[in-house]
């Protein structure tokens, strides 16, 4: 894994105590309005919580339709120099880096299930033997700020492939070894830059960015790139996201 | 001229932009903040108590329903300015001479709010800065949205980071004509009815 100089791990502390602020939040039913400036304008409260979030959570969903039918599947996002870099690249999580899990290289085991035709489960050096690219893209939080980092693993289409997956089922499900989890859409999931990452800046993926392996899709917002999975699944059905889940929009696009 | 009707200074289609434009500003700009504070561009945060959305993701779900709101109303102004020829008639020509004339006006009490269908030079400026903002604030803020679906949209900005401070400006911009346009419309109360009535 890769060595952390202080300055390094002092960012990444500021980066994590930022993102805190997050799950601190309260139920998002009842603190989807805010009723800020609605309130002070008219002096009541001018919106049902339950029917606004009822509402906003239809169109969220039309907007999932609209960015399906948005994204081109050849188009690719812009590729940076190395000099571009944004060092150190932050970390964010639902909790802070000392808590990023450990996973034991030697025991990890891919499980891979739903419709393909080869549900073996896949050790980190199978993994490592397959065909490897490196991407450096740049990573768009949904809080706004944006950077740039060299991610190195497998093409996840070539994988799709070889483990003979039904690429008409519309989703892929992933579960993480922190209890995040993640689905995404079945286009996207066949985007030539969409990687099974291994390698962060040519070096083992350390843990707080994901180790074993993360999903790298540059097309997607930051959160839609689980880290740390344990396990993938071709389906009919999505399962959500641990963000999307809360309210934030599921496709999340870029 | 006293029992006679003032001519229709707004039709319909204006007044039903208008109102729908400030709604859907109103929502976008207090989730905006909100979505700012998640990870500010400068050093300063809007206090959220006037902010809208609750948190984060209240905020997004609000500020990517009232696109929508903005960008209808928006293209239903800009389509039916253009095609009535509205806009060429009330806010050209506009020369830098006659904006210096006016604000000069404006400021010793001479300038005539008679007959609200002319627009002295300030006001037509102000009103092509606040389109062209708007315009602006849609086109920058589809490169944040979709910085890989609209490349070439946002390279015009900068790129995604480019695009972010550009929606900022175009925001402030905005919300300080709102300002001014809120105040001058309070201060010309006939100017308030006749984008309700019409006339």
């Amino acid at each position: 894994m890769a060595e952390l100089s202080k300055s390094d791990t002092r960012d990444l502390l500021r980066d994590a105590a930022r993102s805190l602020d997050v799950p601190t939040r309260r139920a998002f039913i009842r603190n989807v309005v805010g009723l800020g400036s609605l309130t002070l304008l008219t002096g009541c409260d001018v919106i049902d919580e339950d029917k606004a979030e009822d509402v906003l959570r239809h169109i969220s969903q039309f907007n999932d339709r609209v960015q399906a039918w948005l994204f081109r599947p050849h188009v690719l996002a812009p590729e940076y120099t190395a000099a571009e870099i944004t060092r150190p690249f932050p970390f964010n999580a639902f909790y802070g880096p000392a808590d990023a899990p450990y996973v034991d290289a030697s025991a990890y085991r891919l499980e891979v299930s739903g419709k393909v035709e080869n549900r073996k489960s896949w050790t980190l050096p199978e993994l490592g033997r397959l065909p490897q690219f490196t991407q450096i893209t740049r990573h768009v939080c949904v809080e706004g700020w944006s950077a740039i980092g060299s991610w190195t693993g497998v093409r996840f289409s070539d994988f799709l492939q070889r483990v003979g997956a039904d690429t008409t089922a519309p989703y892929v499900n992933f579960r993480c070894a922190d209890g995040y989890f993640e689905s995404i859409d079945m286009p996207t999931a066949l985007h030539p830059q969409t990687q099974i990452t291994l390698r962060y800046a040519d070096e083992t993926l350390p843990r707080i960015y994901g180790f074993p392996m993360k999903l790298r899709i540059p097309t997607k917002l930051g959160f839609k790139n689980p880290k740390h999975i344990l396990s993938m699944e071709v389906s009919d059905t999505a399962i959500g996201g641990y963000w999307s889940n809360q309210g934030y929009n599921w496709f999340s696009g870029l | 001229m006293p029992g006679q009707k003032p001519p229709l200074n707004h039709p319909w289609p204006v007044r039903l932009a208008h109102w729908a434009m400030v709604l859907a500003v109103l929502m976008m700009v207090t989730s905006g903040w909100r979505i700012y504070n998640a990870s500010p561009l400068f050093s300063f945060r809007f206090p959220d108590s006037i902010t809208l959305g609750g948190w984060l993701a209240g905020a997004l779900l609000w500020h990517f329903a009232a696109m929508w709101l903005l960008f209808a109303s928006l293209t239903l102004y800009l389509a039916y300015g253009i095609a009535s020829g509205r806009f060429r008639k009330r806010l050209f020509p506009v020369t830098a001479g006659a904006v210096v004339h006016d604000l000069s006006a404006f400021v010793h009490g001479k300038l005539s709010h008679q007959d609200l269908t002319v627009y002295n030079a300030v006001q037509r400026l102000a009103y092509l800065v606040a389109i062209l903002a708007l315009i602006v604030v849609v086109l920058s803020g589809l490169s944040i949205w979709k910085p890989v679906q609209f490349q070439p949209l946002a390279a015009l900005f900068g790129g995604y980071e480019g695009a972010r401070i550009v929606h900022f400006a175009a925001m402030s911009t905005i919300v300080a004509f709102a300002a001014v346009h809120i105040v001058m419309a309070l201060s010309v109360p006939r100017s308030l009815l006749a984008m309700i009535r019409g006339r």
